[in-house]
């Protein structure tokens, strides 16, 4: 098997939450262009990882390196512009804006960069920015809607446009926390595919998700997390067999 | 169906200018056409423009824009001492000592957010008060206020003209702008026309797309790659341009300034005449300094003695008990009558006159799908 750069490591993460450990000797390295999944039953950990990522919260102690660079103590918006980009749990959208103008958004900080005093050129006159949201809308499906205000949207609806205002800034490192939660059977598999169809094309996933479905049918690599601890790192087959994981996580929960 | 929105905010503009410019006729069946009030009306729109800009975009609720407002004037009044009596210096210097206050002052207020926000501001600005009345009284002549006096240097006039005899009057290049006059007016109202073009392509740009982003959710803003800080710092600080260019028309149309101009009730007003008019709107703003200065300047002139005149008709036993009640809302009590207007508009119609009239327009206009060609929602941020 050919050894892949290595664009994420976590390395030896620690958080605490006052005398709960949220994370404990956290190491995990995700390769280049692969989907990776974290599963494991609520509570493990799986967002405050995440969190540590993108510069939510400061680990304790360890240090999160991205593309060669250590992140952890950057700004949030320094380390999006490096091209991490998180889709959150619960959808963090722009609730007042119309969907266009919510992927138009970030299409803006990839294409003008985190500040342009741009006070006096006309947002109508970007059509490149338009295209590029528009775009991006279509793939989601929500093209149709694209005037209507973001608030309105069902949550299944919010994330599809979460993941397009991900999607629009062509990350390098996409994080998506359960990103088919609250979604339809149908919605659920037009996201597998769309997912599917960047893989191996310079950006790399790491995906959370409950649904075994989505995971087995996605992931290249499977981190299983369980109160804090890494218990299981391997290629799908193998975590699906391995016996630590059945009894903490899928034995319990299924 | 596609309308053009860039053609519609030219018809916007236009018809915008029409109306100020020819406020002198519009008002005049209400009374209201003279210039020293209409100047009023032009001034504090652009305050409250300005302020909009802050407020309605980004929804950082300053309760010391009063303090640029202050600010502006002074420096103007000592652009006329100093240098000249020409009204064109005078704002620059308004407007630049505006915006170098308003850095400061945004830098360290927008280090907080939501209603510690608020108080910062509001601290600052009554600071700026009691400084104005205490220490810096060689800048500001504390109560007596700053004004011209007849041995003021005025070094750039000296060198083109004798020193007239009594106080010389602001002009522009011979035109006449202090002492109530029309020239007056029309600055002001030119000015406002240009503010209001600004502020309509701030409104229209990705630089005012991202400060509703912000209001909007600033933490998701972060985490798509901008920088907030700066984006709250330049609105900050280009609302504060906007009062101080507000402050510097104040002194050029009366060059008499005192720091009462910064008193956090002149704060209150801003926002009051912004969310009467209509938060986030261009026009609503305008609307609301218009409707505030006007039944200020109707009901402060009531009294007593006026209020028997118009209830005269009725019997003494009715007349004098209504009488009393009533002057508690006109006159000094003013306040009180704003006060009551302020809370059932926050009540029943928080979109302020704007929405007002948007539901009117509805009403009259039930016709389904035609929300966008209604003149009043060309006025919206762009939705
Ligand atoms: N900011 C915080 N302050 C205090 N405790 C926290 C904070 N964030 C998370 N926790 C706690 O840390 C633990 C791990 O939370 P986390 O959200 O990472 O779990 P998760 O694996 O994402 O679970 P789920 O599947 O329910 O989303 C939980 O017990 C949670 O209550
Ligand atoms: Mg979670």
């Amino acid at each position: 098997m050919p050894t892949r750069n290595v664009v994420l490591h976590v390395a030896d993460v620690h958080k605490s939450f006052g005398g709960l450990h949220a994370l404990s000797d956290v190491d995990l390295q995700v390769e280049e262009g692969t989907i990776h999944a974290i599963i494991g039953p609520n509570g493990a950990g799986k967002s405050t990882l995440l969190n540590v990522c993108i510069g939510r919260l400061a680990p304790d102690t360890g240090a999160v390196v991205f593309d060669g660079q250590v992140i952890t103590g950057k700004q949030p918006h320094e380390i999006n512009q490096m091209g991490v980009v998180r889709v959150f749990q619960t959808p963090e959208i722009f609730p007042d804006l119309t969907l266009l103008q919510n992927v138009m958004v970030p299409a803006f900080a990839k294409r003008d960069g985190a500040f342009r005093l741009n006070a006096m050129q006309s947002v109508e006159k970007r059509t490149d920015i338009r295209d590029m949201a528009l775009h991006w809308l279509e793939d989601v499906g929500l093209a149709g809607q694209k005037d209507a205000i973001a608030a309105s949207l069902s949550r299944g609806d919010k994330r599809r446009l979460e993941l397009a205002m991900g999607l629009v800034q062509n990350p390098r490192l996409l994080l998506l926390d359960e990103p088919t939660a609250g979604m339809s059977r149908h919605d659920t598999n037009s996201t597998i595919d769309l997912l599917k169809k960047f893989k191996g094309r310079g950006m790399t996933k790491v995906i959370i998700e409950h649904d075994m479905h989505v995971v087995f049918s996605l992931a290249d690599r499977i981190t299983v997390l369980a109160q804090g601890r890494i218990i299981a790192d391997g290629p799908p087959d193998e975590v699906r067999g391995n016996p630590k994981v059945q009894e903490a996580y899928l034995g319990g929960a299924h | 169906m596609f309308n053009n929105p860039a053609r519609n905010d030219w018809m916007l503009l236009a018809g915008f200018s029409a109306v100020i410019l020819c406020l002198p006729i519009l008002l005049e069946p209400i009374g209201a056409a003279y210039p020293a009030l209409m100047q009023k009306f032009c001034i504090f729109g652009i305050f409250a423009i300005g302020f909009n800009i802050l407020f309605g975009l980004t929804g950082y609720l300053s309760f010391g824009h009063a303090a640029f407002l202050g600010v502006g004037s002074y420096a103007a009044v000592w652009s006329f001492k100093l240098f000249t009596m020409n009204a064109i210096p005078a704002i620059v210097m308004a407007v630049f000592f505006a915006a170098a206050f308003a850095v400061v002052v945004g830098y360290v207020c927008l280090r907080r957010s939501g209603i510690y926000f608020s108080i910062l501001t509001l601290a600052f600005a009554q600071m700026c008060y009691n400084l104005a009345y205490s220490v810096l009284t060689p800048l500001t002549n504390g109560e007596t206020g700053l004004q011209l006096t007849l041995n003021d240097p005025r070094v750039v006039d000296g060198l083109f003209f004798e020193p007239s005899a009594g106080l010389p009057r602001v002009d522009l290049f011979g035109l006449p702008i202090s002492g109530g006059g029309y020239a007056g007016f029309y600055l002001c109202a030119i000015t406002l026309i240009v503010c209001f073009y600004i502020a309509m392509r701030i409104f229209r740009s990705p630089f005012g797309m991202m400060l509703r982003a912000i209001k909007s959710n600033q933490n998701r803003m972060r985490y798509t790659g901008f920088n907030t800080r700066p984006y709250l710092l330049a609105a900050f600080v280009i609302s504060g341009m906007y009062a101080g260019l507000a402050g510097g028309l104040m002194a050029a149309t009366d060059p008499l300034v005192g720091a009462e101009r910064m008193q956090w009730t002149a704060s209150g007003e801003v926002v009051l005449m912004t969310i009467l008019g209509g938060v986030g709107t261009l026009v609503g703003p305008v609307l609301g300094a218009a409707v505030i200065k006007y039944f200020e300047n109707i009901f402060s002139s009531f009294d007593d003695h006026a209020l028997h005149g118009v209830l005269g008709f009725l019997p003494n036993s009715i007349e004098n008990p209504i009488v009393s009640f009533l002057s508690l809302f006109v006159g000094d009590g003013w306040n009180l009558t704003l006060g009551v207007v302020f809370m059932l508009i926050v009540i029943f119609l928080p979109g302020g006159i704007m929405e007002g009239l948007r539901r009117i327009w509805n009403l009259f206009n039930r016709r389904p799908g035609n929300r966008d060609a209604m003149p009043v929602a060309q006025t919206q941020p762009a939705e």
